[in-house]
């Protein structure tokens, strides 16, 4: 059963936070393991399995790009796996000069310049994903999508920078 | 006793049968124990005969015999201090090694030979005690006291633990509650079961965060609360961070003073136990004062001290912006803002220091929820949860895991497969594979941490998967699950899956963190995660370039005799530099080696391939080729 299915919800791009957050507080109403504490061995172990499956489910889908990537997944487009080179030279020269640039902010301002720059190119990368998944534009899903948990990465990055910046240790 | 009761061996009261029996919830505090029980979800605090509902958690072994605990126990502190244990909890799951930060404070007596491989054990009043059977006291005496206010017996509770509490040590408190004669319904989280209590008092709705202080830890939460479901979206925390820091400060404050003053500086640990003391009356008062003084008498000579609050505001004010700090990085993590909190809870006597609760209402610019007793509110949220599971309710209590899990991969580096802040229970895989022709073998380290690099995370557990059938060097996939339950238990299982011979491996790990190695990891990965990343690169291009090497001696060992001993000397001159390349720490030269040999060894490498041609075609007909070739 993938995700969307578990969670009765259409397999789609956009989901409503709150949607999302109805269908599994019911799910985890009908499986939590907190519900089974007084049932068979069994029955607390399937219990356990579907508790976790939906957390699964859960965490996957509330993450706008996790769900794009599982759901470009769904339709036959693969993602190299986490940590591995990235195989696309626009972004691998977009990559190296944003983190020359990190690497570069000296204060709190300039490093949320650089988020706030990130973090809106998330939002139209995310914004032009519905049209490419509509044309079935496979490799264009992919770029965008490699584009996406890169530019994700780099947030991450940054707020590691900017407590280092705050505390004054570089 | 009319309060035992008896069962026949592995059989159970049904949790309905025993009309009975009574499940409470239990707060198994460093400094102060509590139990409660809640009834048509309204909880209390069961009392003592004097109306007291804290009972320290302190266990004597008196010279002659029998055990006691709490305020009984502590009497025995001053007449047999050997034979007095206290702060047990900070020793749950640990071992010897994780002893030496807290050794100074600790006045303990260490078993010989226990703590390597496993907990640590105590000697007291000349027997080895664990820290498990330590709690035990305590617990039993918690269950004492609540079958005397409850008059029926008391077989089950839900106990609660520090949001940071590691694998090991939870696994060591439900061990003491075992011997307690208890069964554990849940583990839950401290600032969860106080959200539970506050939530479901006040009807709330909307984001909330639980700013726990205790004496000896601080944790963080922020959870949403809608319509019975307490969801935790974040937790972070220190686990030494706490009241006994301002006591430190205080009295290192009165130690200097008497020095200043020519009364003598030789400070024994007798004289620092008095101080600490006087520093902890001391700042109590300053709770609710604006200035105190004290005396203090250390070998017959006393001297008096006077501390207004700025003055003590001004020595703990590090320690409360740290837990601001840790605070502000819980909120981000879950992506939220500070003016999104609609209120925070207190938790933790030392959340009564007023700084602790102005820097809190200054971060979320609106006053902090003080009005449930801050040392009852852990105990009450655990006895509501106790009452959920075996009478049944609405409420849905979900939590999430504190710290990343993951495993070792090539070169030290941490593959995390189960991220910190993920909803339980939990059942995540990552799969993996063999780096070596024909390796039949693969090590497995289980480790908990934030950072990029194994040596800075705390290590869980090993096993090593065999038999795994030889292979080709990453064609084997060996896939690693990690299902953390309910309690925040971990267990790890393997299999190799390419053969469908799965050989099928559990652990549980038995041997834990550190509460202050937690909370250190965390904080060093926000402070390091520049620096980690740079070691990531340097350690993948190492990696990198090994697997060459590998696969370069595999093929001279092999067909060798296709080089002149020049184009060989040239080659093995090349290796020989890659080599010093990877034992030193500079990536570029790394790479700048490896593509060298590379380039000199490409030759070679097509040599090879015409000979692999020629042999592949060697005794096939026009035909068989034609046919090869149409495929």
């Amino acid at each position: 059963m993938d995700h969307f299915a578990r969670l009765g919800l259409p397999a789609a791009l956009d989901l409503d936070a709150g949607t999302l957050d109805k269908a599994y507080f019911a799910g985890q109403r009908q499986w939590h393991p907190d519900r089974f504490v007084a049932k068979a061995p069994e029955e607390r172990a399937k219990a356990s399995s579907e508790a976790a499956a939906l957390n699964d489910a859960y965490r996957t889908l509330k993450s706008p790009i996790d769900r794009a990537v599982y759901l470009a997944a769904l339709k036959g487009v693969e993602m190299p796996a986490d940590g591995k080179t990235i195989d696309d030279p626009d972004l691998l020269m977009e990559a190296m000069e944003a983190r020359e640039e990190l690497q570069d902010a000296a204060t709190v301002q300039a490093v949320d310049g650089l988020t706030a720059k990130a973090l809106a190119d998330v939002e139209k990368a995310l914004k032009g994903l519905p049209s490419l998944f509509l044309a079935n534009d496979r490799p264009a899903i992919r770029k965008t999508l490699l584009r996406l948990r890169y530019l994700d990465k780099f947030a991450e990055e940054a707020r590691a920078r900017r407590t280092n910046i705050e505390r004054g240790t570089r | 006793m009319s309060l035992l009761e008896i069962h026949e061996p592995g059989e159970t009261p049904l949790p309905h049968a025993g009309e009975g029996t009574l499940a409470v919830g239990i707060d198994l505090g460093t400094t102060n124990s509590v139990v409660a029980i809640a009834r048509e979800g309204t909880p209390a605090a069961l009392h003592d005969e004097t109306g007291k509902a804290l009972v320290p958690s302190v266990v004597a072994y008196p010279s002659s015999g029998g055990v006691l605990v709490g305020d009984e126990a502590r009497l025995f502190m001053a007449q047999e201090p050997k034979n007095v244990v206290a702060s047990i909890k900070r020793l749950m799951g640990r071992g010897a090694a994780d002893l030496h930060t807290v050794a100074g404070v600790l006045p303990y007596e260490i078993e010989p030979g226990t703590g390597q491989t496993d907990m640590v054990k105590l000697r007291i009043g000349g027997k080895a005690r664990s820290p498990v059977e330590i709690s035990a006291e305590i617990l039993k005496a918690l269950r004492v006291r609540a079958e005397a206010a409850l008059e029926k017996p008391v077989e089950r509770a839900v106990i609660t633990v520090p949001a940071y509490f590691d694998d090991a040590a939870r696994t060591a408190t439900r061990d003491a509650a075992r011997v307690a004669g208890l069964e554990v319904l849940r583990l839950v989280n401290e600032p969860t079961a106080a959200a539970l209590a506050y939530g479901l008092d006040k009807g709330s709705e909307g984001l909330y965060a639980v700013y726990d202080l205790g004496g000896g830890t601080f944790d963080f939460s922020l959870l949403r609360l809608e319509k019975g479901v307490f969801q935790v979206l974040a937790t972070g925390g220190d686990t030494a961070l706490g009241g006994d820091d301002f006591d430190r400060a205080i009295a290192e404050r009165l130690l200097a003073e008497r020095k200043k003053d020519g009364l003598g500086d030789t400070v024994d640990e007798g004289a620092v136990k008095t101080a600490l003391g006087l520093a902890r009356q001391m700042k109590e008062q300053l709770s609710d004062r604006e200035q105190t003084s004290g005396r203090l008498e250390l070998g017959g000579v006393p001297s008096f001290h006077a501390i207004t609050r700025p003055e003590f505001d001004a020595m703990i004010s590090s320690q409360v912006k740290r837990t601001i700090e840790i605070a502000r990085h819980v909120l981000a993590d879950a992506g939220m803002k500070p003016d999104e909190i609609q209120g925070v809870v207190l938790v933790g006597g030392s959340t009564r220091v007023p700084l602790a609760r102005t820097a809190v209402a200054e971060m979320i610019g609106k006053p902090p929820l003080t009005d449930i007793d801050p040392d009852e509110v852990v105990a009450l949220g655990a006895a509501l949860q106790a009452e959920a599971l075996t009478g049944g309710s609405d409420t849905l209590l979900l939590d999430v895991t504190p710290l990343s899990l993951g495993l070792e991969t090539m070169g030290g580096l941490v593959e995390k497969v189960v991220p910190r802040n993920t909803p339980i229970p939990v059942q995540l895989a990552q799969e993996f594979t063999t780096y070596q022709d024909g390796q039949t073998a693969m090590a497995i380290h289980v480790v908990q941490g934030e950072r990029e690099m194994v040596d800075d995370c705390r290590s869980l557990a090993r096993f090593e998967l065999t038999g795994i059938p030889p292979m080709t060097a990453g064609a084997a996939r060996i896939r690693v699950s990690f299902a953390v339950d309910a309690d925040g238990l971990l267990t790890v299982s393997a299999e190799e899956r390419t053969t469908g011979v799965a050989q099928r491996i559990e652990v549980k790990p038995s041997y834990g963190l550190s509460h202050e190695d937690m909370a250190d990891m965390l904080y060093d990965s926000l402070d390091n995660a520049e620096e980690d990343m740079a070691r990531r690169l340097l350690t993948e291009s190492r990696v990198e370039a090994r697997r060459g090497l590998l696969a370069l001696d595999a093929a001279l060992a092999k067909d060798g005799t296709l080089l002149t001993p020049d184009e060989r000397g040239e080659i093995d001159a090349a290796r020989e530099r890659l080599e010093t390349a990877i034992a030193g720490d500079v990536r570029d030269e790394i790479t700048a080696a490896a593509e060298a040999l590379e380039t000199l060894s490409k030759p070679f490498a097509e040599r090879r391939m015409d000979r692999g041609i020629r042999e592949a075609l060697s005794g096939m007909s026009v035909s068989d080729l034609e046919t090869r070739v149409g495929e």
